[in-house]
């Protein structure tokens, strides 16, 4: 399948509309980094650090894989945690997330 | 004070590294770390977790790699002053660096060598408006002198082993009430410690407020006297409070690195790959501190930046002497 289409708000609430390959094994954290967003990544992707933390605004949430235990011991060190908080080193980019929209959560 | 040939600052991978090769050249290190212990992000954040990429090791443990490190670069007698932050930089008379470190150690080098990963891990602090004037004064995220708690009411926050340790030491006898606050019902905590908490608040020994937050703090005079819980579900809460110990781990911060008038850009250093030197003459960054044209954030790469930048701090110290490349296959290890 060709590009994914990914919207990306940034903590300024900037919209950056971005397109991303399926194929390459990106996570939104990754493709964050490559678009120069302010996106940490400190532990590289391990789900060990929630310095990617960022909120799922579209309807791609309800059919996510559920958190890891990993994921949801992390979000405990992170700071304005909301329902729909996921981090972006956890979501690996596929083509049903064509369309998806994300809001970087706010630096504690 | 300490004199050394290299202030290595940071004893991640790449800063252990950095001693070895400058061991080859004679060159002796002192290595700051603002962690109590050695190795960085590596013993830090991901111990446990395994490294494919380092060359001739197909698989090695975060911190299995900094252990052998360590075994790699104990010929070599390196200095450490851990649990403190590189906190400023100055040149004496005689153009030597002197670095002093938070907890007082002043150290002198003729040559620096900042291998500062992403900058010094520091507590996180939580987004409570008015945070700050509290800090120190009833607020405090590392507990020094748990004796300070003797008959305090003291509120935790976290879900982890540290917050969960610490609310049961407290519960035991010191503080005369313990609030434990937590974001859900499950912990990242070994499971022994939360079985411990459950069983104590269900007896009245602490209190466990789960699916909270603290979102306020208050109190006269900048002492603190009671924090405001939000609970998901039932609203707001008012708690009575002496100290609150917010407790969600530690991240990364470029600190004073960023006022030692080095050239900065997007947080990294910014170097010259002829050998890794800043803006600073004698100076130089290597490993994920820096950042150049082409820059990956690869242990191994800081290795080979290690590698390159003693040679060009050698010939900073010894600029009469003669260094030829010896192979260790050659000429072996020689310690000192």
């Amino acid at each position: 399948m060709a590009d994914i289409k990914v919207q990306v708000i940034d903590r300024e609430g900037v919209i950056h509309d971005l397109e991303a390959p399926t194929d390459m094994g990106l996570n939104v954290m990754e493709l964050c980094k490559a678009s120069e967003l302010s996106v940490e990544g400190t532990c590289g992707g391990m789900a060990l650090c929630a310095s990617c933390h960022m909120y799922v605004e579209s309807p791609h949430l309800a059919s996510m894989p559920e958190k890891s235990e990993n994921e949801e011991d992390m979000l405990d060190e992170a700071f304005f945690v909301e329902d729909n908080s996921r981090l972006g080193c956890q979501i690996k980019l596929a083509d049903e997330h064509d369309g998806l929209v994300v809001r970087l959560a706010p630096v504690g | 004070m300490i004199q050394t040939d290299i202030i290595i600052i940071g004893a991640g991978p790449c800063g252990l590294f950095t001693v070895f090769e400058a061991g080859l050249l004679k060159l002796r290190c002192h290595l700051i770390d603002a962690l109590p212990q050695p190795g960085g992000q590596c013993s830090e954040i991901y111990p446990k977790k395994p490294i494919f990429d380092i060359p001739a090791c197909p698989e090695v443990l975060a911190g299995d790699l900094i252990d052998r490190l360590m075994e790699q670069i104990s010929p070599f007698n390196p200095g450490f002053t851990l649990g403190e932050r590189a906190e400023f930089i100055e040149k004496d008379e005689q153009g030597q660096f002197i670095v002093k470190s938070s907890g007082g150690t002043v150290h002198r080098a003729p040559v620096i060598a900042i291998a500062a990963g992403l900058g010094c891990f520091e507590p996180r602090k939580p987004p409570v408006p008015g945070l700050v004037d509290f800090e120190g004064s009833g607020v405090e995220y590392i507990i020094k002198d748990p004796a300070m708690y003797k008959g305090k009411h003291v509120v935790i926050s976290g879900g982890g082993d540290s917050a969960l340790d610490w609310a049961l030491y407290l519960a035991d006898g010191v503080a005369e009430s313990v609030t434990l606050v937590h974001r859900r019902d499950s912990f990242r905590a070994h499971p022994d410690s939360v079985q411990k908490v459950l069983d104590l608040s269900a007896r009245g020994g602490m209190k466990l407020l789960t699916h909270a937050e603290v979102v306020g703090v208050s109190g006269a005079a900048g002492n603190l006297d009671g924090l405001t819980v939000k609970l998901k579900t039932q609203g707001e809460l008012a708690l009575a409070a002496d100290h609150w110990i917010p407790l969600f781990g530690l991240s990364p911060k470029l600190g004073p690195i960023a006022d030692w008038n080095l050239n900065i850009s997007k947080n990294a250093i910014e170097v010259d790959t002829f050998d890794y030197s800043t803006n600073v003459d004698g100076i130089y960054a290597i490993g994920d501190i820096n950042t150049y044209p082409g820059k990956l954030k690869l242990i191994l790469c800081g290795f080979h930046e290690a590698t390159l930048m003693v040679q060009s701090a050698f010939k900073r110290i010894h600029p009469d002497k003669k260094n030829v490349l010896k192979y260790t296959t050659v000429n072996g290890v020689n310690a000192f």
